[in-house]
């Protein structure tokens, strides 16, 4: 447990305490991942690219070498860096928006070309850096600053599966996956996992991780777990969609 | 494989998109980025047939969006990127391009122009200026070299590179559908062999050693939280432009000294003006020239001064006014006599059309 509460030795000190809102699950995901690259010592193959929105925030959050991309664009940034030195581990970092709106095109065709870059998307149903606005991922009826009466799925679709469709189109050797902050055990394995499949070169990686936002949703502290446990897991069910053995968990 | 891809010098007939690949072979490019559109999609075909030969690399993306940014990333893993595009494709290069201009990433985009705007023509235009130039948010650190010929295709595709990696900022090389297109004889070399240095790539991300222990992290933004941050990241890479700006300025100027009339043209429009000009000298016409090699940035300078000797100007362009905006902006406050145009947007132009123009117009 002690170990649990220290900050991995990956985490860039100066930058912390970090810059996202109280509540806020980005914090979770990136001790996560920050435990996972002290466990795999990958601090110096690794690069870090995060997108616009919340996860920019993250741009100095590792003492990994790491560059901010525009909104969507990450994926093919580290797609460049991975064709042009494969030697490089890069993971993109982004939220619904950037992995199922504007950057879907690049989402989708990294996925086709299973190309051999880790992309892990934050999934927490809303805009949160531009105020709240409805997302890809918006449940039905949830209100935002863009559905202020609810999302009507008659008029604006359903909710994004993002690790559903990437399975569903995914080569043989991706890892397809979905975790939320409220597991962090589960989250763990699965980060972890994603991250082998990387350096296994074995083809593309792929985490969703549900996140809360509880600016945005304004919720307390109770009602933001309720709505991550509740709402968002009765849509978006957690577990291993693809692996490269085809032995999946959940 | 074959260590250089040209031995020696030698004399081609080719097609400007097929210089582009040669010459970026030349230059010591690693990998190019791609996305089709018409007219430069040759540079593509030629490239993929090369790469294998001497172990480069090629990435067909999604749409020129990711062609741009994958590029970006090649860079940023110190490689020698380069992408090609047109038209519509360069307004989405205008995304990439400006995050390379904040973030000072060596990135080269060949441009064949075709019509515009939207769709339009694929064959032919100077339609591209107002984007290459001045193209998305920002200020425009950017570089932009307009060829006039499948000679100048090669060499400015080599001194793209260099620039972009010397200076680490964009650099266009802009060129038209009838220099992808057509053939003519040019030059090939081996930059070394002529004394151009290349300038080595090096690797923003993913250097030597482990971060935060051997070395500090590189952490790579071009966002900032407040007006002032921006202000103070922004000045100097201002005066780090201005100051590569008097290095690499270049021009071409003829028979000023005497002349009359000052036809101003660039790209593949100023063989006319100079075919014009060489005519109308024969008849004891008194006929000057000037032409922007560097667009961006633009040799205001030099053309104040041939404002001072003759500022009688006949403008000509395959569009309507781009070059003209620069050139204006360029002579602001100085008295200039007379400024003639013509406009043809998407329309070649002629040596006969300048003669007789400047023959009915004297």
């Amino acid at each position: 447990m002690a170990e649990r509460l220290a900050m991995p030795k990956s985490w860039h000190l100066e930058s912390k305490p970090h810059k996202f809102c109280p509540g806020c699950g980005h914090g979770i995901v990136l001790k996560i991942l920050g435990e996972v690259i002290d466990e795999l010592e990958i601090q110096d193959r690794m690069v870090f690219g995060v997108d616009i929105g919340c996860s920019l925030l993250a741009w100095d959050f590792f003492d990994v070498d790491t560059v901010q991309t525009h909104h969507g664009r990450t994926n093919p940034v580290m797609v460049g860096l991975k064709r042009a030195n494969p030697e490089l581990l890069p993971i993109a970092y982004m939220g619904d928006g950037g992995g199922y709106a504007i950057g879907s095109q690049h989402l989708v065709n990294s996925a086709f070309r299973n190309e051999k870059i880790m992309a892990i998307v934050v999934n927490n149903c809303n805009y949160g850096m531009t105020g709240g606005q409805m997302s890809p991922t918006t449940l039905p009826g949830q209100k935002t600053e863009t559905s202020p009466y609810g999302r009507d799925p008659k008029e604006t679709g359903n909710p994004t599966l993002g690790p559903e469709m990437v399975a569903a189109i995914a080569s043989p050797g991706a890892y397809v996956a979905r975790a939320t902050v409220s597991n962090t055990k589960q989250l763990k394995r699965f980060m972890k996992k994603a991250v082998e499949n990387q350096i296994a070169g074995n083809g593309f990686s792929f985490l969703e991780v549900i996140s809360s936002c509880p600016t945005n949703w304004r919720t307390n502290a109770k009602q933001t777990w309720a709505f991550m446990e509740e709402d968002m897991a009765n849509y978006f069910k957690t577990g291993e969609l693809r692996t490269p053995d085809e032995n999946k968990e959940g | 494989m074959t260590d250089k891809p040209v031995q020696e010098e030698k004399r081609v007939f080719m097609t400007g998109n097929e210089v582009v690949a040669w010459a970026a072979v030349a230059a010591g490019a690693d990998i190019m980025y791609g996305y089709p559109i018409t007219p430069q999609n040759e540079v593509m075909h030629y490239w993929t047939r090369l790469a294998p030969k001497f172990d480069k690399k090629f990435l067909q993306t999604e749409d020129e969006l990711s062609a741009g940014f994958a590029t970006i990333g090649g860079a940023l893993a110190g490689r020698k990127s380069f992408s090609a595009t047109a038209g519509p494709g360069t307004t989405l290069f205008q995304e990439p391009v400006s995050m390379a201009e904040m973030m000072r990433i060596p990135m080269v985009v060949v441009v064949q122009q075709r019509g515009g705007p939207s769709t339009a023509t694929v064959i032919y235009s100077q339609q591209e200026v107002n984007m290459v130039t001045f193209g998305g948010n920002g200020e425009g650190w950017r570089v932009v070299y307009s060829t006039a010929t499948h000679q100048e295709v090669y060499d400015y595709t080599i001194k793209s590179f260099n620039v972009a990696w010397k200076y680490r900022f964009p650099v266009f090389l802009l060129g038209d559908g009838y220099q992808a297109k057509m053939r003519e004889p040019v030059t090939m070399y081996n930059p070394e062999d002529r004394g151009i240095e290349l300038v080595e790539a090096e690797a923003t991300l993913g250097q030597e050693g482990v971060p935060g222990k051997d070395r500090p992290a590189r952490h790579i933004r071009n966002a900032y939280s407040v007006e002032e941050e921006l202000y103070e990241a922004s000045m100097p890479i201002q005066e780090e432009w201005e100051k590569m700006a008097e290095e690499i300025t270049e021009w071409e100027e003829e028979n000023i000294e005497d002349a009359d009339v000052v036809i101003i043209s660039h790209g593949v429009v100023s063989r006319a003006a100079i075919a014009a000009m060489n005519r109308l000298r024969e008849k004891g016409v008194k006929v000057g020239y000037f032409r922007p090699i560097t667009l961006r940035p633009f040799p205001n300078q030099q053309l104040r001064e041939v404002a001072k000797k003759c500022s009688n100007f006949l403008l000509v362009e395959s569009a309507l006014g781009q070059l003209a905006r620069l050139v204006k902006d360029a002579l602001f406050n100085i008295p200039v006599e007379n400024f003639d145009t013509i406009y043809k947007p998407g329309v070649g132009i002629t040596a006969e059309e300048l003669v007789e123009h400047i023959q009915k117009t004297r």
